[in-house]
């Protein structure tokens, strides 16, 4: 059987052989990316409701464990309804449009030293680039959609990204002039030797300013007026239903997970463990509580868990702003703190002998 | 002073840390949710759900078609229509609530002379098809044949402040 197998695959041309690899590494990448977010839309209802005193679902299987399967179950079974007067084509690509580059990033997020799906220089770019086309989605979705609460939906999505894209891109900025690189590993490996090597401390501004950004990126409450439901019913996403409206659904959670992913990377060292370079070498290489407490894919998912489990933590606690507040937070306040540090660093790294601390 | 102070908390985040803080704290809170089929509130002697038209220990019913209930129900949701029985006692011969239009205000408890309609601490009904909520007459004598324990325990509980 297994020689038949070994034939079989030598027989393929090299480039099936390539395309069936990288199809492989895909599926392995995205299937427990969308149990992730299946789960976390669990964590997110029993975490908020916890935080008000209540359980949360608890009747789907064991403590509700199976409630994220069947609400993807109902979602898919039920009707997609078209408006009729919507721009058909494009109402039906705008789903595929948001969550395409929600999940295309994460080629080039490096899980550990070695576990990479493409380790490009410019990775740092391709994020940018790529988490700024999700509000295409989102844009496309309000306009095909032709209802005006979609309409006004997109529209206030539209002006926060602009808004917000900026404040983030700074943010990155910062994180580049202290790794000198833009290889999200390098950036990484930059950062190595224990907690107070992590960039979270010399760019603290910067790292809550990307964070408050990603949180308004991603459309999250606090700052979900793209979807406000009190004033414009569900925003830009109030004429899908059914699989429409899970993609959707699917986009914003893989958003929230990359964005913590991004979090963690560049400023919170990825995965490296906090204790690298404190505890004497002899202890990683002790069995079982060196791979613990050294590096590896399990402090990435601890820290990326802490991350998501604060997105819920602000859904839980902070009401939603207000427009004009957004965007005066977005223009006059994150854009300015974000310059000023940037200011600060390269006076820093230039003029001053001080420069190491931000290396 | 003051507005520098302001200004410096919101810019620092301590307010929204102080709001994250109340919510970490009720995170490990006891929970209050009440697990609904199997676990359920105590109700009032005075709740106001299914209605039920009551007899008498000797099996007579007590309604003697005065449509006073009829007459104060505030959703017109009372039916009445009576005669005259071969015993010369004035009786319904149709008594229909509409529970669809009921608001369950309990006026017609209250305005009862013979405590004849009353509304006991039943809430779990349900009609499967329109119509179903129409409650008759008999259909309403049978829930107070049913709950007639229920309802007199609740009665009494609550005599002494009536």
């Amino acid at each position: 059987m297994t020689q038949h197998l070994i034939a079989l695959w030598e027989w393929f041309p090299v480039w099936i052989q390539m395309l069936l690899l990288n199809l492989g590494k895909i599926v392995i990448l995205l299937v427990p990316l969308m149990l992730g977010v299946a789960y976390l839309t669990y964590a997110e209802r029993k975490i908020i409701g916890y935080m008000q005193i209540r359980i949360g679902p608890n009747r789907v299987g064991p403590r509700g464990w199976l409630q994220p399967i069947a609400d993807a179950l109902k979602l898919l079974m039920k009707e997609l309804i078209i408006p009729s007067r919507s721009s058909k084509f494009l109402f039906l690509f705008a789903p595929v449009l948001s969550i395409a580059p929600a999940l295309a990033a994460w080629a080039v997020v490096p899980f550990t030293d070695k576990l990479v799906l493409a380790n490009i220089d410019a990775s740092l770019l391709y994020i940018l680039a790529l988490t700024s086309m999700g509000v295409y989605g989102v844009i496309i979705a309000g306009w095909a959609s032709n209802s005006k609460y979609a309409f006004l939906g997109s529209m206030r999505a539209a002006a926060q990204i602009v808004a917000y894209e900026i404040a983030m891109g700074f943010a990155l900025v910062g994180v580049l002039m202290a790794a000198n690189s833009l290889n999200l590993r390098e950036i990484v490996l930059h950062q190595q030797g224990g907690i107070q090597q992590w960039y979270f401390l010399p760019l603290f501004p910067l790292f809550l300013v990307y964070f408050i950004s990603g949180v308004a990126e991603t459309n999250r409450s606090p700052f979900d007026v793209a979807e406000g439901e009190s004033e414009i019913v569900a925003g830009f996403h109030v004429e899908y239903s059914g699989m429409a409206f899970a993609v959707f659904f699917l986009a914003e959670y893989a958003n929230m997970i990359l964005i913590a992913t991004l979090a963690t990377l560049m400023f919170m060292g990825g995965w490296l463990s906090p204790l690298d370079g404190l505890l004497a070498p002899a202890t990683f290489a002790l069995p079982v509580v060196g791979a613990v407490l050294g590096n590896g894919l399990h402090w990435l998912l601890f820290k990326v868990s802490f991350l998501l489990f604060c997105f819920l933590w602000f859904r839980a606690t902070f009401p939603r702003y207000r427009y004009d507040q957004i965007m005066r937070l977005g223009w006059k306040v994150l854009i300015p703190v974000t310059l000023v540090w940037i200011g600060v660093m390269g006076a820093a790294m230039f003029l001053t002998p001080w420069g190491y601390l931000f290396h | 002073m003051n507005a520098i102070k302001r200004y410096l908390k919101s810019f620092l985040l301590l307010e929204l840390l102080r709001g994250m803080s109340v919510t970490g704290r009720y995170l490990f809170a006891r929970k209050i949710t009440v697990q609904y089929p199997e676990e359920k509130t105590p109700l009032s002697p005075r709740f106001r759900g299914l209605h039920a038209l009551r007899r008498y220990p000797n099996g007579e019913e007590r309604c003697i078609a005065c449509k006073l209930c009829e007459a104060v129900c505030p959703a017109l949701a009372i039916t009445i229509e009576s005669e005259e029985r071969a015993d010369g006692s004035r009786r319904t011969t149709r008594y229909e609530i509409d529970l669809t239009k009921c608001i369950y205000c309990g006026f017609c408890e209250e305005s009862c002379p013979v405590d004849s309609i009353v509304e006991t601490n039943v809430f779990e009904y349900h009609g499967e098809q329109r119509g179903d909520l129409v409650y008759t007459k008999q259909m309403l004598l049978a829930v107070g044949d049913k709950y007639e324990k229920d309802i007199a325990a609740m009665k009494a509980a609550d005599a002494k402040y009536r």
